[in-house]
């Protein structure tokens, strides 16, 4: 067990400082000058600020100092938690928008990866066991999950926000109304991110809901199904068994497709101008912020890592073979 | 093969999700060639509903939707088949060495593996393609190719592994052919059912990558594509317009493409797979 | 009063057809009998075996009873036999290293599975842990892991755990084949034990192994392309056999107690027929090198001397 997450720590470690590597190196080995394409570019409607701007960032990119030492205050800046000032919201610190906009991309993210994947297990484990259901939902999966989000996103947001009236479209909450903790204003931060939060939970529910049909299936013809089939076991102990054992590939899977799951919050997110880490991707983007889009890119980075730590230590609680340590895990 | 031909022939799925494929394939190649207009020129009258003219309408700034619909799909073809193949020889060379070879090699290339697996390759795409700034198709593929290989190398790795102990290995071995010639005639034929399964689901990652990037306006600047024209659609307000035909044909084309390769990789399976074939 | 089977028939659907696997047994396994089952791989033995205990979805009941201790078998009926697994017809199965589930700890999957079919764990345990004992496993192995144990160990709990109802019959299905050869003998011999000791009644031995089923059958059956070819007592068998197939079985062994493991026999020229459209007549008739012109026409299994039966047209 040690061991097991010894290496899972260690493949972390060296893939956050791969990113972090990559988004010190892109900007630097990039041909042209950043700097003046991100300033001639990001309208600035200020021109006072101009001046500060380019002896701020010039300073950032330190292009006097060699290139070792430059790699070196960019990891030491990065450990106190700065990671440089916006364009597109000068003088922000990029932190403090990323830590602004966070709440919302998890707000999104966590409700809708849990609820899909336990509701897309249920199902799936249903369809296994029912011809009629499988006959609904098998087709019914393959479509969820070949549809890009954003589209279903484009079509929820049209047929329920724009045509139906039900709900907004656009923004986390309604502009009249500030941020507190009050009913009004969480019921209608609740009716913004219905939407968004719906897209998301059908895409993802499709693929679990396919995954786990088809690995009860292979666990039903697994020995130890057989052989409890030939001892007389009733289905219902057989089938809890095979639901159990196919949990711990769906929990792999989980992990596997974080990445993917996050790029459809980023998209369904510019969907609905909803303003979370993909509002500023988009933003970051047609302003040309790099900044900001490098720290966008640090906090997915993290947060995927942190996750896919939490999946490990799941799936620690729930194989035991991964605790005798006979057997590797995930990895 | 000869079966497995049979099989196939004979599968619902296969022949169903081919016929999808091939139907929109022959659109994207075909439709372009009766029109001497580009897909982004304006030919018709602004925000038109579809009519017998504009078969899907047009944009509010009256470009033909079919026709950017027919060469999107084209951009969509190219992108999958060109990012999943290089995917797939990525994903296969990296396992296949590592299995092959195993001891430090195998070290190293699973931690390169691993690495890639949890790094979330949209958001490296995205840095990537907005400082290089993508200018075509296949270089778009590209970048997508070269961040979606670790699944495959992992999955080929291990039954690489479970292949190399086999007794037609061993004898190829002792025979005092070199390791490549091993793989290349001995372990990748025994695999070649498992690779074609492989390549369709990486043809369809491909695919659902290079939309998501086109939404977010990091698509290639000099074509259209079915990504490109949802991003158009949504940034010109479609959506309050009610110009439903603008964004409905191309999340529905690369659905029904993405969604047909899935249901073909099933029913192909079932070909190859007897113990799955006989119920 | 054992096991009478009757005339079963019982076919694989394929896309392409029916495989009819097994084509017609009549035979009986008196109390206390360890019948020997041979032939070669695909010759119906394991499809008979199976048939007995549980039809998979792809098999067909064509024709054909089976009686245990004077009741019938409701074969085709899974929930309506499930009364009878376990309790009166049990399996240990080929694939015993991979039959417990790999995330249960044994004592709990066992507790679940007697619980689910309606006997207490609390009663039954003493007895478990006792039978544990004489195969050498201390109970704490119920609270290990399957992945915890090694191979023989976890066939141990196998032939354990399927006998603990004291079934009437006992499938014993290539139990040997993927074990060393001391482990062949410890495994054979505690077969034969727990027969002595009445954990069974009797016990259908499925082997291609034919000198190891030699050292602890009573009885031997030789099966060939879906069919019987011979039953007689196993020192009948080896020494006298009179169907040219057991003969040529028995000649390819180098000598008895040395094993074989070939699947497809070196010694005899040719392959048997496909069951998918078997010819008629004897199934033997090409590769038998005594064919003539009446085995063109099928053998009836019938018994030759006491207690000897026979498919040949030669042998009668």
């Amino acid at each position: 067990m040690h061991r097991y997450f010894g290496r899972k720590s260690l493949i972390y470690l060296l893939t956050f400082i791969v990113a972090v590597t990559l988004n010190w190196l892109i900007p630097r080995f990039m041909p042209g000058d950043p700097v003046l394409r991100m300033l001639t570019r990001s309208s600035v409607s200020n021109p006072e600020s101009l001046a500060p701007m380019r002896e701020y960032y010039e300073n950032v990119f330190g292009l006097d100092v060699p290139l070792w030492q430059q790699y070196l205050n960019y990891w030491s800046e990065l450990l106190q938690g700065n990671m440089g000032i916006s364009v597109w919201l000068f003088p922000a610190p990029v932190t403090g928008v990323i830590l602004k906009a966070v709440p919302y991309t998890l707000a999104l993210l966590i409700p809708s990866i849990l609820l899909s994947w336990v509701a897309g297990n249920k199902v799936g484990a249903l369809a296994a066991r029912r011809k009629w259901l499988d006959n609904t939902v098998l087709p019914l999966g393959y479509v969820l999950t070949a549809t890009p989000y954003m589209w279903l996103g484009i079509l929820l947001a049209w047929s329920l926000g724009i045509v139906m009236g039900i709900f907004p479209i656009a923004g986390g909450y309604s502009f009249a109304l500030r941020p507190s903790f009050t009913v009004g204003f969480i019921a209608n931060a609740f009716t913004h991110w219905f939407l968004p939060f719906l897209s998301l939970f059908l895409v993802a529910f499709g693929g679990w809901a396919i995954g786990m049909r088809n690995l009860i299936i292979y666990e039903l013809e697994a020995d130890y199904a057989n052989y409890l089939e030939a001892l007389g076991t009733p289905r219902k102990l057989i089938r809890r068994y095979a639901f159990r054992n196919a949990m711990l590939p769906q929990l792999t899977g989980l992990a596997l497709q974080l990445g993917v799951l996050v790029a459809g919050a980023l998209v369904t997110e510019i969907v609905f101008a909803y303003p979370g880490l993909g509002y500023l991707i988009l933003q970051a983007i047609q302003n040309q912020d790099f900044f900001l889009l490098q720290g966008v890119f640090l906090f997915i980075v993290i947060g995927v890592l942190l996750a896919n730590f939490i999946i490990d230590i799941i799936y620690v609680l729930v194989d035991p073979r991964t605790r005798t340590g006979l057997q590797g895990g995930t990895a | 093969m000869r079966t497995e031909l049979y099989f196939a022939f004979r599968n619902r799925k296969v022949v169903g999700g081919f016929a999808v494929i091939l139907a929109f394939l022959l659109l994207g190649l075909i439709a372009p060639l009766f029109t001497d207009h580009g897909p982004n020129d304006y030919v018709g009258p602004p925000a038109a509903p579809p009519s017998g003219e504009y078969w899907f309408g047009t944009t509010t700034f009256g470009q033909d939707i079919f026709l950017q619909f027919a060469n999107g799909l084209r951009s969509t073809f190219l992108v999958g088949l060109l990012g999943g193949g290089i995917a797939a020889i990525v994903g296969m060379t990296i396992g296949f060495v590592a299995g092959y070879r195993g001891g430090i090699v195998d070290e190293a290339l699973n931690m390169l593996t691993n690495i890639v697996l949890v790094l979330p390759a949209l958001a490296v795409l995205i840095i990537l393609h907005t400082y290089i700034g993508i200018k075509s198709v296949p270089a778009q593929a590209l970048f997508i190719g070269l961040f979606s290989w670790p699944w495959v190398a992992r999955a080929v790795r291990a039954q690489t592994l479970s292949l190399r102990s086999r007794e037609f290995v061993d004898l190829a071995r002792l025979s005092g052919l070199r390791p490549l010639t091993i793989i290349r005639r001995e372990i990748a034929p025994n695999m070649s059912s498992y690779l074609l399964l492989t390549f369709i689901l990486l043809f369809g990652g491909s695919v659902l990558f290079a939309a998501t990037l086109d939404f977010i306006g990091l698509g290639p600047t000099e074509s259209i594509s079915l990504g490109l024209m949802m991003n158009n659609a949504v940034q010109w307000s479609a959506l309050h317009l009610g110009l439903w035909w603008w964004f409905v044909p191309p999340g529905l084309g690369i659905t029904a493409i993405v969604g047909a390769l899935y249901v073909m990789n099933v029913g192909l399976d079932e070909v190859f797979n007897p113990k799955l074939r006989e119920m | 009063m054992g096991l009478r089977v009757e005339n079963l028939r019982v076919y694989y659907r394929t896309m392409r057809g029916d495989v009819k696997a097994l084509d017609g047994a009549t035979f009986e396994v008196a109390d206390g009998e360890i019948m020997g089952l041979a032939g070669e791989s695909g010759c119906g033995k394991s499809t008979l075996s199976k048939s007995l205990i549980r039809l998979d979805s792809r098999m067909k009941l064509v024709a054909g009873s089976v009686e245990l201790d004077g009741k019938m078998l409701p074969l085709t009926d899974h929930e309506a036999m499930n009364k009878y697994r376990f309790a009166e017809v049990s399996l240990i199965p080929q694939y015993a290293m991979s039959a417990l589930n790999p995330t249960r700890k044994i004592g709990k999957m066992i507790a679940e599975l007697v619980r689910s079919r309606g006997f207490s764990y609390r009663v039954l345990l003493p007895e478990l842990e006792r039978r544990l004992a004489l195969v050498g496993l201390s109970p704490d192995v119920l609270n290990n892991y399957p992945i915890e144990l090694s191979g023989g160990m976890k066939q141990r709990t196998v032939m354990v755990l399927s006998t603990l109802l004291d079934p009437s019959l006992l499938i014993a299905d290539e139990v040997t084949s993927a074990l060393d050869v001391s482990t062949q003998r410890a495994v054979a011999e505690t077969l034969v034990q727990f027969r002595d000791r009445g954990f069974v009644k009797s016990m259908i031995v499925v082997t291609h192994d034919l000198s190891l089923v030699y050292q602890i059958a009573d009885t031997i059956m030789v099966m060939y392309a879906g069919k019987l070819a011979e039953k007689a007592p196993a020192d009948k068998v080896v020494k006298e056999p009179r169907h040219p197939y057991t003969r040529l079985l028995i000649s390819s062994l180098p000598e008895v107690g040395v094993r074989y493991a070939e699947r497809r026999l070196v010694g005899i020229p040719g392959r048997p027929p496909g069951l998918l459209d078997p010819p008629s007549g004897c199934r033997f008739r090409d590769r038998c090198p005594l064919a003539f012109d009446k085995c063109a026409e099928e053998p009836p299994f019938v018994e030759v001397e006491r207690g000897h039966e026979v498919a040949c047209w030669k042998a009668m």
